[in-house]
């Protein structure tokens, strides 16, 4: 059948410019070697962060584009990574079987909670409540099981000998493997989304994101959609957190699971631009350096020596404003925002 | 085509349709009318599956639709224009109607539909760009009823087609329905606006209080008592 989008999606660079960029990403690490060779290990491993980050946020902007606003993806980044990594612990299972497990899991996970949440009509705030409490019940129930999750300390995968294992799925120590892992998966994330924007099931979240009951009339399926949009959201981040715990070699309530990863994903998605192909990865890219910037910034200050461990929370305390102050005055995000200011001055040009 | 028996329904609390049977028969105009709260809507809502029928039965061309959710129901031809339209604002006129054709059968037959709506209503095709949350009442509702008509229907469900609009735009609505009907729909059109209704339709069903109170043809409406007395006012 011909194609008549519904509405054009915006920000897809043109092939030229994603091939160049796509050339420009695979030579990175050539370039840091030559450009930066004392600090390859810090700005590689800072990339890779982004990375994975920009995947999971993407995963996230999957149903968040649609006004289903989740704050249970801490759970589900949390759930991959634990399942992955305790498999592995304690009954040796290789992590090539462990994650297809934790992202079994983890969507069913989702769908248990989404399901009577879809079926009953319960939207907006409320559901972003009942997926809060699916992230706290995941939060509890690892600090609960400390024998084997190592509760709010958190624990590592034990590392098989030889440093880079491909059976115990251990790359961390080659940091330019590391990087081309990240990148793939980033590039897997983007794949997903384009698929997703060029699907029915597109037309149809967006229908039934501007009024259910008329997309229920015109014969969508509403609850099927949300669900399946959910469990692709939820999948996707709970890979994204399973190859995080492998990379960082560490998983902890703080870092993987929780309502502040959820938080964080929800605000640098945001901040990036919610209903862009790389608005997640700005977004991602934007929060990653602020707060290492923040970090750094913070703690060569010498603020330290006067305010104590007090200063430690600081740069977490500038960053929450930097990103409320963004998400008030750019709703859009930073790239929808930019786009559509250049989208603005084209058409008004003559 | 479509026949209801027995039907009970309601919201949370509050039963609004009380054992209600009608049918509408191939290319007839039914129309439904009654006040406010009447439970005209509610009906309208049960048939196309948007609320769950509490007891009765309900089949089209001989098939149950009891249970089934509304996008079985729309495949099996009946279409829904709801209450004060339900376009989606921030899609294009041109989108909504492919929203219109989302099942498979229409999505396989879009161009042709598409075709076909905007010869119907030439208007639309000179809107199909604008954002139809922008387009005036009246265009609303002709994009409504072409949104509706994309899914190729048999049965046509409009639901108070007429509400909210300023005097002349009614009967420009009303002549929509004329139209519509001319192409060979069967429609079931629930009105406030009696008078009007019954000149378009053949037969008609006056409900109270989620009851039948009265049916007949439309004529035997129009001079029966309880719709003089209730209705126009005279």
């Amino acid at each position: 059948m011909s194609r008549v989008a519904l509405r054009p999606t915006r920000g897809i660079p043109p092939l030229a410019w994603s091939a160049l960029g796509a050339a420009a990403l695979l030579a990175v690490p050539i370039l840091i070697r030559y450009g930066a060779p004392g600090s390859e290990r810090y700005y590689l491993h800072i990339l890779i962060q982004i990375l994975i980050w920009s995947f999971i946020y993407t995963g996230w902007s999957l149903m968040g584009r649609f006004g289903l606003t989740s704050l249970g993806h801490g759970a589900f980044t949390g759930i991959g990574a634990y399942t992955t990594v305790l498999l592995w612990n304690v009954a040796g299972l290789s992590p090539w079987l462990g994650i297809p497990v934790g992202i079994g899991l983890a969507t069913a996970a989702a769908l248990l909670v989404a399901y009577p949440c879809f079926s009953l009509r319960i939207t907006g705030h409320y559901f972003a409540l009942m997926t809060l409490a699916l992230t706290e019940f995941v939060r509890l129930c690892i600090v609960g099981w400390r024998d084997y999750t190592g509760g709010s300390l958190g624990t590592q995968p034990q590392r098989a000998p030889g440093g880079v294992s491909i059976t115990a799925l251990q790359f961390e120590p080659d940091r330019v493997l590391s990087y081309y892992i990240a990148l793939a998966l980033w590039a897997l994330g983007l794949w997903m989304w384009l698929r997703v924007d060029r699907s029915m099931d597109r037309y149809a979240l967006d229908a039934a994101s501007q009024d259910e009951e008329a997309a229920a009339s015109v014969g969508v399926d509403v609850t099927r959609e949300k669900l399946k949009i959910t469990g692709l959201s939820a999948a996707m981040c709970a890979l994204g957190g399973a190859v995080y715990g492998q990379y960082q070699m560490y998983i902890g309530p703080d870092t993987i699971a929780g309502l502040g990863v959820s938080l964080n994903i929800v605000f640098g998605t945001i901040a990036g631009g919610l209903s862009v192909l790389l608005g997640p990865t700005v977004g991602a890219v934007f929060t990653q350096l602020l707060s290492e910037v923040l970090r750094v910034a913070v703690q060569g200050s010498g603020l330290t020596a006067q305010l104590g461990s007090a200063a430690l929370a600081l740069d977490t305390a500038i960053y929450g404003a930097l990103l409320i102050f963004f998400i008030i005055y750019m709703p859009k995000g930073i790239l929808g925002t930019i786009l559509e200011a250049r989208r603005r001055r084209r058409a008004g040009a003559p | 085509m479509l026949e209801l028996s027995g039907i009970s329904a309601g919201y949370a609390g509050a039963q609004t349709l009380f054992d209600l049977s009608m049918r509408v028969e191939a290319g007839e105009a039914v129309a439904v009318i009654g006040a406010n709260g009447a439970g005209k809507t509610t009906l309208l809502r049960v048939i196309s599956g948007m609320l769950p029928a509490r007891s009765g039965s309900m089949t089209m061309d001989g098939v149950s639709l009891r249970d089934s959710p509304p996008h079985r129901i729309v495949e099996t031809g009946i279409a829904h224009v709801p209450e004060s339209r339900r376009l989606f604002p921030r899609l294009s006129v041109e989108s909504n109607l492919k929203m219109g054709a989302f099942i498979p059968a229409a999505r396989a037959r879009f161009r042709e539909r598409l075709d076909y709506v905007y010869g119907l209503f030439p208007r639309l095709k000179e809107r199909r760009s604008q954002l139809a949350g922008t387009m005036s009442g009246g265009e609303q509702q002709m994009c409504a009823i072409g949104r509706a008509l994309m899914s190729g229907p048999k049965l046509v469900l409009l639901d108070e087609p007429s509400m909210g609009l300023a005097p002349v735009v009614v009967q420009q609505v009303f002549d929509l329905v004329r139209r519509i009907r001319q192409e060979g729909y069967t429609v079931l059109i629930v009105e406030q606006n009696v008078r009007q209704v019954l000149k378009v339709a053949d037969r008609g069903y006056l409900i109270e209080v989620g009851r039948i109170r009265a049916g007949g043809t439309a004529a035997e409406l129009l001079a029966s008592d309880a719709v003089r007395d209730a209705y126009m006012g005279i």
